[in-house]
């Protein structure tokens, strides 16, 4: 009983920088509707930035200012990068922001460790609060009490400015309708950039504080983000209060965990959420958001044709081009083009289902590794052919996306993105701890293609087919009643219903049908390797989709095609060097911002300015 | 069951409630083979929430609703739909990432289940069936044109098309009219009672502007704070004492020389 008490404790004084964290990310999302994945990097920072200062900072009185100063220096930084990065895309379509927080991430980075090194950081212990406490015979540390203490003193104060001020009115008016807001003449970008301060500040002030438990470290940013996205969907978009109950919730739950279930700790705040979001779809003090409240944002996309003579014949070029690669090139050559042909597979069945059916799933890299690993578990325990297993790891990953679909489909907008998220998670942690059957984190090894196909070279050719044949095969589906019927659904599911189209069924069966083409990009990729690792199932593999499809244009699927390739082939250049992440992500940032539009649809207004393509009436 | 002059929509004691406010109330009516129906009201008189409803938008209190005999109430709209009954939204509901045409090949692809073929290009089937349908709603030219740069009333003569996809016994168009200028209007409704007319369809629709419904309808329902509260000819409706009282409390609203082509 007494152990059970001190863990609460515990719990609640992890909740407390969760909370910090969390609560910034909820304010940024519900005002600028920017899914911002820098937050934990603005975390990071905080945690930085206060180490700094403690240094020279002495006492108790130097170590609170530090963390405050730490808050507010990051609270600066996100304003810089807001006004930098951020404004001049606000215009761009819905969640493109996204990518351009995902560049930031990869600058702070290594902004990071070129200031701080790469040696973790030990936390100074606070002043006055070093001991602990004995509260029913079990220690507590001093500054566990302090946490727990200062946070709801932290949650009444952004309650009192959020519900009670003119500025928390704005801030709430704007999270409802901010177009009503700039027409009573609030200053928008002005409302954007105090929130994304304050917002930052938390995050800053959340990495100080936490200094003397955890310390400081280069990958805090990402172990974080996770964690503070599933908080602030289970207290429900924009809710305080939500987001305290679910950060103690889940603090607590893994307190516990950690000392009872320690397989559990990884997947547990996933397994929280996805209950959570099945019996309360918009989280526990969420309400509903209805769809297309906030508008589209964006010029409407455009109809699509099937390829005239001219398209078709720039296609047989470039396959003409592609066949060439092995008889010219070096077969490092050919392992490149291996490579971005599944990539590009990949990417465009994360097109299918998010460009065409306005699903936005963070969470494709569990159909991708999903696909792998069911080619992978063939052949090491049924010695499976391989040809035999490149059928069944689509089928694999679609069954995946039939059931995980199935579970999501009730859901909608950043809820189903998180939800997916969760999904793959879980199947991530459990391919990670499930070290008898799928190896772990060792991975799975030896799984070659058949002799036949023995070399990079005629691998390679197989690739091309069946990459090349996957995507031309999903650009078919989307100009088949098919593809219609899922991008009617997305443009007015109010008609589509009214006109006998079952909107939820559609979306539900793409869901699979884009789950099995990223099965066929995974079993290939198997081969390709001649083994897999859980990496293939992580976050940051849902994301590199994610990002290239954005950034290629989301409207088009050349785009997620050109932009699976141009990040593919500048990921295998650039990581050479050692400061990669910083040049990708300024590269990353830079491309954004000059092609709001993704690269393709932005090449195809600098082409229809120039007379080059044809214009559409009234659309410009 | 379909004698003459037999009820294609039979609405029986339709109710519904939101918490303590009863937006519908025994709401009782038929709507009969090639009639244009009217139903007006003022604002918050329960006309959306009755349509909502008859469509399956909306789950009702109480009451049922019958298709040609057929019972359909609580059934989903793309059920409904199915079963022979087209609606036009009140704010335009079209598909802005296709063309016209596309459009209406989509609805007519849904209304021969064709949604989950994926072999075929979808431009090109029913494409003469959905010039068929333009041509009826007078757009033809406009066929190849992208949805998202429409004029207002465009969209909503597209609407129309969609709507017919399915060769529907029953139309429901809630406010067809809204936002349109006066002789759009005309326009609208002078095209809508033809196609009634050339296709012996019958239709429900709800109105502000009483020239168009004097102009049009065959038989008009008023409806006041959920209550129906007058059914009958255009004629009777006018003469209404109550329907007055509710219009302008009490002042004679519809003077015959005002509308001379009622």
């Amino acid at each position: 009983m007494e152990l059970i008490f001190a863990q609460v404790l515990t719990g609640l004084a992890n909740a407390a920088t969760l909370f910090l964290v969390a609560s910034g990310l909820s304010l940024i999302f519900g005002v600028t509707r920017i899914v911002n994945f820098a937050h934990g990097s603005f975390y990071m920072l905080g945690a930085f930035i206060g180490y700094s200062l403690m240094q020279v900072l002495p006492g108790m009185f130097g170590f609170w200012f530090s963390v405050l100063l730490a808050g507010l220096a990051v609270g600066v930084i996100g304003v810089i990068v807001e006004i930098c990065v951020l404004r001049p895309v606000y215009k761009a379509p819905e969640l493109f922001q996204l990518v351009a927080t995902f560049g930031v991430i990869l600058v702070i980075q290594d902004l990071a460790l070129l200031t701080w090194g790469a040696e973790d950081v030990l936390g100074p212990r606070a002043p006055g609060l070093k001991g602990i406490v004995r509260i029913f015979g079990e220690p507590v540390p001093k500054y566990d009490l302090a946490m727990i203490a200062i946070t709801p003193f932290v949650l009444f104060g952004l309650w009192y400015l959020i519900t009670k001020t003119r500025v928390g009115v704005l801030v709430r008016a704007a999270t409802q309708d901010r177009e009503m807001v700039g027409a009573l003449g609030v200053n928008q970008a002005w409302l954007f950039t105090g929130v994304f301060f304050l917002g930052s500040a938390m995050a800053g002030l959340g990495g100080a504080i936490q200094l003397p438990k955890g310390g400081a470290d280069l990958l805090m940013d990402f172990n974080i983000l996770a964690s503070i996205f599933v908080v602030v969907v289970i207290g429900g978009m924009g809710s305080l209060p939500g987001a305290y109950i679910a950060a103690v919730l889940i603090s607590v739950l893994n307190v516990f965990g950690v000392s009872y279930l320690p397989s559990s700790t990884l997947v547990l705040m996933f397994v929280v959420m996805a209950v959570v979001l099945m019996v309360k779809p918009y989280g526990l003090l969420g309400r509903e958001e209805v769809a297309g409240e906030h508008g589209q944002v964006g010029e409407p996309e455009r109809p699509i044709k099937p390829a005239g003579p001219k398209v078709r014949l720039a296609v047989v070029v470039l396959l003409a081009a592609l066949t060439l690669i092995p008889l010219f090139g070096s077969s490092f050559l050919s392992v490149l083009a291996t490579d971005i042909i599944i990539f590009c597979l990949f990417a465009a069945s994360l097109h299918f289902i998010l460009g065409l059916g306005g699903l936005v799933s963070f969470g494709h890299a569990a159909f991708f590794g999903g696909g792998a690993y069911v080619a992978a578990l063939m052949v090491s325990y049924a010695n499976t052919p391989m040809e035999l297993a490149l059928l069944l790891a689509p089928l694999g990953a679609g069954l995946l996306a039939f059931i995980i679909g199935w579970v999501c489909m009730r859901l909608t907008g950043v809820y189903f993105a998180m939800l997916t998220l969760a999904f793959a998670q879980l199947l991530w942690s459990l391919v990670f701890q499930w070290d008898e059957f799928t190896g772990g984190d060792d991975g799975m090894v030896d799984i070659w293609p058949a002799k036949w196909l023995a070399g990079s070279t005629s691998y390679f050719y197989l690739t091309l087919i069946l990459g090349v044949g996957g995507i031309l095969f999903l650009r078919h589906v989307a100009h088949s009643p098919f593809g219609y019927a899922l991008r009617a659904s997305r443009d007015s599911s109010r008609q589509a219903e009214a006109t006998g189209i079952n909107t939820k069924r559609v979306q539900w069966l793409a869901f699979a049908f884009a789950g099995a083409m990223a099965g066929i990009a995974g079993g290939l990729f198997v081969f390709s390797k001649g083994s897999i690792f859980p990496t293939e199932l992580e976050i940051a593999r849902s994301f590199d989709a994610l990002i290239v499809v954005f950034l290629g244009g989301v409207k088009t699927l050349s785009g997620a095609v050109v932009g699976g390739a141009s990040l593919e082939y500048l990921k295998d250049q650039i990581t050479r060097f050692e400061y990669w992440r910083i040049t990708l992500g300024i590269i990353i940032i830079v491309v954004v911002i000059l092609a709001p539009e993704g690269i393709v649809g932005t090449a195809r207004k600098v082409g229809e300015r120039l007379g080059w393509v044809r214009e559409q009436e009234g659309l410009r | 069951m379909t004698e003459p002059d037999a009820a294609v929509l039979d609405v029986r004691n339709l109710s519904k409630s939101f918490g303590g406010i009863r937006a519908v109330q025994d709401v009782n009516f038929s709507v009969k083979k090639g009639e244009l129906l009217a139903m007006i009201g003022p604002n918050g008189a329960g006309k959306t929430t009755c349509f909502n409803m008859l469509m399956g938008q909306l789950p009702r209190t109480a009451g049922e609703v019958h298709l040609d005999g057929e019972n359909i109430t609580g059934l989903e709209p793309r059920t409904i739909w199915r079963k022979g009954v087209g609606r036009t939204f009140q704010i335009t509901a079209t598909y802005p990432s296709m063309t016209v045409i596309e459009n209406v090949q989509m609805a007519l692809m849904s209304h021969h289940k064709r949604i989950y073929s994926i072999l075929p290009f979808a431009t090109k089937l029913y494409h003469d069936e959905a010039m068929a349908l333009l041509e009826l709603v007078g757009m033809p030219e406009q066929a190849e044109r992208h949805c998202a740069i429409l004029a207002y009333g465009d969209l909503k003569r597209l609407e129309l098309a969609i709507a017919l996809g399915n060769g529907p016994k029953l139309l429901l168009m809630d406010e067809p009219t809204a936002g349109m200028a006066p002789t759009e209007r005309t326009k609208l409704m002078q095209l809508t009672a033809d196609i009634v007319r050339e296709k012996n369809i019958s239709v429900l629709f709800t109105e502000h502007d009483m020239d168009v419904v004097f102009a049009h309808a065959h038989r008009v329902m008023v409806l006041n704070r959920g209550e129906l509260i007058a059914n009958g000819s255009v004629n009777d409706i006018r003469n209404d004492s109550k329907v007055q009282e509710v219009y302008l409390g009490g002042g004679n609203l519809f003077s015959d020389d005002e509308h001379q082509h009622a």
